[in-house]
């Protein structure tokens, strides 16, 4: 089941990757917070019942309702238009995510550790650098914050991975990710959209060496 | 006391916050001034004793914090004035200073902390406190700066968390789920290469955003350009050792293992990819305060390639970084009173300081030549001693490479500091300039003075604690 939930959890990076409009990324991460939700019920056996409680809260509330909510609402408050504008094309974007897949695959092939489940660590990964991958070829302030996002989803099956052992890691995790919410979505995307009216990242290039 | 101390420091932000009054605001800054001294004091009285589990007053944190607090007196003193001179609102003031006072609290727990995870929230709390401060005057471009750095720090603190990750897997081989620095320390056989390979690139990544370093300088820069000049001096001296500890701490693990020698590969990439961003970005900078930045940058890749070269090189690397935040943040807090002079940042509409300024020209004379680690200045002494671990390890070429670049840095910086202390600006309105109290440069010339008495004539305590911080790393 962990590892039906995981294998979707990538197949989702590849429609993403090929993915027009923003809301489908919108979509992605709520779908992902709630795959995410499941893999904790599932996966985080050994760990006492008020820390499972929280962890499960966290992903249902804020990773699977809240923020993506909050970014719609972003959408349409500042009137964000509806393409992802990347710098790439599509298709290019579906070759790097797969080589980014079959590099974390092999990576994990080399591995010989027989404590770590190796899906966890080539979910993690490759969800990593595909969330980077987003942040450096996307348009947009919001598709980068996305990207992100993406990305902490990412560490977080990672923490999941060794979450029996250390659930103070976990904990960790859900700090990093309600620090990230907080600061950078509720306070300065916010900001941003009201300052600058159209959000992109061309605007934000006024700080110069002269 | 580590307890009262955080405590107190934490209640003393939320009621600068909260409390807007002028008075009110001025005893609580001092208070906390004196709270971060006498907590100074406290620590060098327990040296090497450790406190609610996961603070421990080691050489390293107490050297570092000793450096913190010298430096937090003038810049408590110094962000007054610009508060002052500014016309700031209550709410604008009451946020810089609790903003000031979370930064300072939460970059002394980093440099106390024996524990990677502790380590690592602390340092998130760098980051929320330190755009408060960048995007103090809230206009456009600060706000860009700020949106650079938050993003830039997000993505590096998630780097370290996913290097913590990696570091809690290679410890399940030595059976071991305890993650402070001295657990990792006595595990040092057991720990599993692989994972370990993987915790240290990524929370070497995570960690270069503070310390300014390639992969990640660049927010960092537009962060000192951004935050007034007192917060500045913070951001470009102690903040900036912050990222140091937290390198330094998980390479003292990875240097006792195999992989000793590939760290020190990865260190030596990144330093000198950092000195040769400073010389190229330093040649064309017209922005006084990015240049005080890229020579941050610049230094501070020195100071890994001593800590890579061994040897004497580690010690002169925790002996640069030191003597370094004395210069650069006197260089931050002079920056002030040249901005009154010349109403601008550019090289181009500055020039012939000394004739409007002489005491604080002198101050940016002796900071420069400081910066540049020339002779007689302290900065000199451990910048030789990093080249001679480099000769010393046969690195002829490197050591050549980084002399060149360096050439180009000082060159590049002479040239700037000259034209502002000498040369005249054509149409310059001499009438407008204001009288400048030369008892501000006081605090700056104690912290230059600092640095030449501690580079030239080191006390002994002084040089045996920087002995006792590398003794845990190979010889």
């Amino acid at each position: 089941m962990i590892n039906t939930l995981l294998i979707i959890f990538i197949i989702v990076l590849f429609y993403v990757s090929i993915a027009n409009r923003i809301i489908t990324y919108v979509r992605v991460l709520a779908l992902q917070g709630f795959i995410l939700f499941t893999v904790t019920f599932l996966q985080l056996k050994d760990i006492q019942t008020w820390n499972l409680i929280l962890i499960m809260l966290e992903t249902i509330v804020f990773k699977a309702v809240a923020v993506p909510f909050f970014l719609s609402y972003l959408i349409k408050r500042n009137k964000i238009s509806r393409e992802t504008e990347p710098y790439l094309p599509h298709f290019i974007s579906l070759i790097i995510i797969t080589l980014i897949v079959v590099v974390t695959v092999l990576l994990a092939n080399s591995i010989k550790d027989t404590h770590l489940d190796k899906i966890f660590f080539i979910v993690s990964l490759s969800t990593l650098f595909t969330g980077l991958y987003f942040i450096a070829t996307r348009k947009k302030i919001i598709t980068h914050v996305m990207g992100y996002l993406m990305m902490e989803n990412g560490v977080f099956v990672l923490s999941l991975a060794v979450g029996n052992e250390m659930p103070n890691l976990v904990n960790l995790g859900i700090m990093l990710d309600v620090f990230a919410s907080v600061l950078i979505l509720g306070i300065f995307l916010n900001k941003i959209g009201d300052v600058f009216k159209a959000v992109d990242i061309d605007q934000l290039s006024n700080l110069k060496d002269y | 006391m580590t307890g009262i101390y955080l405590i107190s420091a934490f209640v003393i932000a939320v009621l600068l916050f909260i409390i807007r009054k002028t008075v009110l605001n001025n005893i609580l800054i001092i208070s906390f001034g004196i709270l971060q001294v006498s907590f100074t004091l406290y620590a060098c009285y327990y040296y090497k004793s450790s406190t609610l589990e996961y603070f421990t007053f080691d050489s390293m944190g107490l050297l570092l914090l000793m450096t913190l607090s010298i430096i937090t007196l003038p810049a408590l003193f110094h962000s007054y004035l610009y508060i002052e001179r500014h016309d700031e609102t209550p709410q604008s003031r009451s946020i810089y200073f609790s903003a000031i006072v979370v930064l300072i609290t939460s970059i002394t727990a980093t440099y106390l902390a024996n524990h990677i995870a502790v380590v690592w929230i602390f340092a998130e709390m760098t980051t929320l406190s330190a755009s408060m401060l960048i995007y103090h005057h809230r206009n456009k471009l600060a706000l860009e700066g700020t949106w650079k750095y938050v993003f830039i720090c997000a993505i590096s603190i998630t780097f370290v968390f996913i290097g913590i990750l990696f570091l809690s897997l290679a410890l399940q081989h030595a059976g071991s789920d305890d993650l402070s620095f001295a657990n990792l320390m006595a595990n040092k056989d057991r720990l599993n290469p692989f994972w370990l390979r993987l915790a240290f690139l990524f929370i070497f990544t995570g960690f270069t955003v503070k310390l300014g370093l390639v992969p990640m300088y660049a927010a960092g820069v537009d962060a000192k350009d951004k935050a007034p000049a007192p917060a500045g001096a913070l951001l470009s001296s102690v903040l900036m050792n912050m990222g140091f500890v937290g390198i330094f701490r998980i390479y003292a693990v990875v240097a006792q293992t195999s992989l000793f020698h590939w760290a020190n590969i990865i260190i030596f990439i990144a330093a000198v990819l950092s000195i040769f961003v400073a010389a190229v970005y330093m040649t064309k900078v017209m922005n006084i305060k990015r240049m005080f930045a890229y020579s941050s940058i610049e230094h501070m890749g020195i100071a890994m390639l001593g800590l890579a070269a061994g040897g004497i090189g580690c010690y002169a690397a925790i002996l640069h970084i030191i003597l370094h935040a004395f210069v650069k943040s006197s260089l931050f807090f002079q920056f002030n009173q040249l901005y009154r002079t010349f109403q601008s940042k550019s090289i181009q509409y500055a020039g012939n300081y000394i004739k409007y300024n002489p005491v604080g020209a002198v101050v940016l004379l002796i900071g420069f030549i400081s910066a540049a680690a020339m002779p007689p200045t302290g900065l000199f002494v451990s910048e030789f001693l990093i080249f001679r671990s480099l000769f010393e390890g046969k690195y002829i070429i490197l050591l050549i490479l980084v002399l060149f670049l360096l050439t180009i840095v000082i060159w590049a910086f002479g040239k700037n500091i000259m034209k502002i202390l000498f040369l005249p600006v054509k149409g310059f309105d001499e009438t407008k300039v204001p009288k400048i109290n030369p008892w501000e440069s006081l605090t700056q010339y104690l912290l230059l003075f600092t640095a030449i008495w501690l580079g030239l004539n080191p006390p002994n305590i002084f040089v045996h604690m920087i002995q006792d911080a590398v003794l845990i790393l190979p010889k």
